[in-house]
């Protein structure tokens, strides 16, 4: 067996003349759960549709198991897809829109009749058989579309975007389901979502992409932790995003402040880009910090006070659990692993696909 | 006082509207001759249509005009939606005025331009009316089944690929059970028109080929017999079973939506 289930090779595609994917190469491996995560635009859902076979790439190839499934139709491919808007056959009962594909694949009925019964257990909605899909709420739709898509125990599911349209709570139950159905049925999925929140919560491997471009791919410690550019920095949770100049390994200076660090290798005296998490800025009393700051707006978050404080020349967003008054004066302290230093963009085309 | 109004004002739109109906209902079973005197109950003149070959063949033209009219209209316009669905906004616009202007041409027009047209390629005769009408019948039924066009979920399609369905396979499981009422509303809406045509029929038909409509036209000049009150009292009653055929096809699919609507609770 191979260790990749699907590889994509330098896969390029535009619609109408507008590059949406450009040279895209991607492996995926047996039983990840792999989430495609980015702005909408940013070319995910056409890659998706790619390996479902709705999209022909113009260049470049798809194989499923080593095999070249380029330009094999999308019903003879042994991938399922659960739609953004569920999609399922409003005129069929829930069990006809379990049975759909099994009565195609022409299994007798005692089989299929198990596997309904199977899969309206496995997503909790045993007794929903003769229910039509108009007389369900979006969120049993949806598990209603996860049976029907599972039932054919395909090697791939992929999932796009499918708790877009639930409200918080909902999506939060959906997501540990998601996880609890990867677990049980030992199968990869590829999943497609614009929430950061949902990547970092469900996925083994996030696949950061904008304007086209896999940005950085990692599991969501490296992704959140190491993110590799600013754009990817910027785009999983909040940061601060500033730019510094690298004096020597292990020191970094912003605004003409140094700060020590733990990153190496950048170079004596080179400007780089510098991400420090809101919640790793510490606010600590007078003289014993790195510099003095100013606080200017206390939100609060629930969890946490989202601070604003300025202090050389900088807007620090700070998350803590301590209440400060506006225009408290205060010292603000990062601890050194907690500074992360990036490479700017090399050439100005890596500047257009890091910025949005 | 503003309620008495109301019904009152209701009252009377009513009877504008069905006393004539109601009057040539009654006049079909009164067995003298005159309009204004009451001869008594008969069903003669109901007996008599049937023992007029003229009236008989009138009729079966006109019914197999209609059916045969609204299948093919509905047919052809089921292919032009599929197209017309898959353009893009500038070419959408272009073909459905192209679409409307036949609608709003006033018959007449439509009637002449057909005869012209035919006259050219066939003797003018049934053909020529089957034709006709299938022509004008074509973009009432585009109008009825392409909303059920832009309701359609694509994603429905691609999901019916997805499970292993065929593209023909997927379009008759899924889709087109979709468009059903559109299509079917369609069909009836075609079938009426046809029945309801005499302008254009008048124009396309030829000697001795007629429809009811022409045949009622036609009598007139001899002077109006019962006989024709009677026939159409059964146009009449033939058009209210239609409607309300329609109307119950259509109306579950409605009803449905608003009992449940969808949400996103559990």
């Amino acid at each position: 067996m191979l260790e990749n289930i699907l590889s994509l090779n330098n896969i390029t595609k535009s619609f109408d003349g507008e590059l949406v994917l450009e040279d895209l190469s991607l492996d995926i491996k047996r039983n990840e759960f792999v989430t495609l995560l980015g702005p909408s635009g940013c070319g995910k859902t056409t890659t998706l549709r790619i390996i479902a076979g709705f999209v022909m790439p113009d260049q470049g190839s798809v194989l499923l198991e080593g095999e070249d499934i380029t330009t094999l139709p999308t019903e003879k491919r042994c991938i399922n897809t659960v739609f953004q808007k569920y999609a399922l056959f409003p005129h069929m009962t829930v069990a006809e829109n379990i049975a759909f594909g099994l009565k195609i694949k022409k299994k007798d009925d005692d089989y299929i009749r198990q596997k309904i019964k199977y899969a309206l257990e496995l997503v909790n909605l045993t007794g929903f058989e003769k229910r039509k899909p108009r007389s369900l709420s979006g969120g049993q739709q949806q598990r209603i579309a996860i049976a029907r898509a599972i039932v054919n125990e395909p090697q791939i599911l992929l999932l796009d975007e499918p708790l877009g349209a639930l409200d918080l709570k909902l999506r939060q139950d959906m997501q540990k389901e998601l996880i609890r159905l990867k677990k049980e049925l030992g199968i990869t999925f590829i999943y497609v979502t614009h929430d950061q929140e949902e990547a970092l919560t469900m996925s083994d491997k996030i696949v950061v992409m904008n304007q086209g471009y896999i940005q950085q791919i990692g599991t969501p410690e490296d992704i959140y932790n190491e993110p590799q550019n600013a754009f990817v920095a910027d785009f999983i949770g909040s940061a601060n995003l500033l730019a510094g100049t690298m004096i020597h390994d292990e020191l970094v200076s912003i605004n003409d402040v140094r700060f020590d660090c733990v990153d190496k290798g950048f170079g004596n005296n080179k400007p780089v880009d510098v991400v420090i998490r809101p919640e790793d800025v510490e606010i600590r009393e007078k003289g014993q910090g790195i510099f003095p700051a100013v606080v200017t707006s206390v939100l609060f978050k629930g969890v946490h006070y989202e601070i604003f404080a300025k202090g050389i020349g900088i807007d620090w967003m700070i998350h803590t659990t301590a209440y400060h008054e506006v225009g408290a004066e205060i010292d603000l302290y990062v601890k050194p692993f907690n500074i992360q230093i990036m490479n700017k963009p090399e050439s100005e085309d890596e500047a257009v696909i890091q910025t949005e | 006082m503003k309620n008495f109004i109301c019904k009152f004002y209701l009252a009377i739109i009513m009877i504008f509207l069905y006393a004539p109906i109601l009057v040539l209902v009654v006049l079909s079973f009164n067995s003298s001759k005159s309009r204004v005197v009451w001869g008594g109950f008969t069903l003669d003149w109901y007996r008599d249509i049937f023992r007029t070959s003229q009236i008989m063949s009138a009729l079966q033209n006109t019914i197999v005009l209609a059916l045969g009219s609204a299948f093919f209209a509905t047919i052809i316009a089921l292919l032009a939606c599929i197209g017309i669905d898959a353009m893009r906004r500038r070419e959408y616009s272009v073909v459905m005025a192209v679409t409307n202007i036949p609608m709003l041409n006033a018959d007449i027009v439509t009637g002449i331009a057909m005869m012209l047209l035919l006259i050219r390629f066939m003797p003018l005769g049934f053909s020529s009316i089957m034709l006709a009408h299938i022509t004008f019948n074509i973009p009432y039924v585009i109008l009825s089944i392409l909303p059920r066009f832009n309701q359609l979920d694509v994603s429905i399609y691609e999901a019916a690929r997805d499970l292993g369905a065929g593209p023909v396979y997927s379009f008759f499981k899924v889709v087109l059970p979709e468009l059903a009422p559109g299509i079917v509303s369609g069909f009836f809406m075609a079938v009426t028109m046809s029945m309801d045509d005499f302008v254009i029929t008048y124009f396309t038909k030829g000697p001795g080929v007629n429809t009811l409509s022409t045949m009622i036209y036609s009598q007139i000049r001899k002077g109006i017999q019962p006989t024709m009150y009677a026939l159409s009292t059964i146009i009449f009653l033939i058009t209210v079973l239609v409607l309300i055929v329609a109307n119950i096809l259509s109306a579950p699919q409605k009803k449905r939506g608003m009992i449940h609507t969808p949400g996103n609770h559990i």
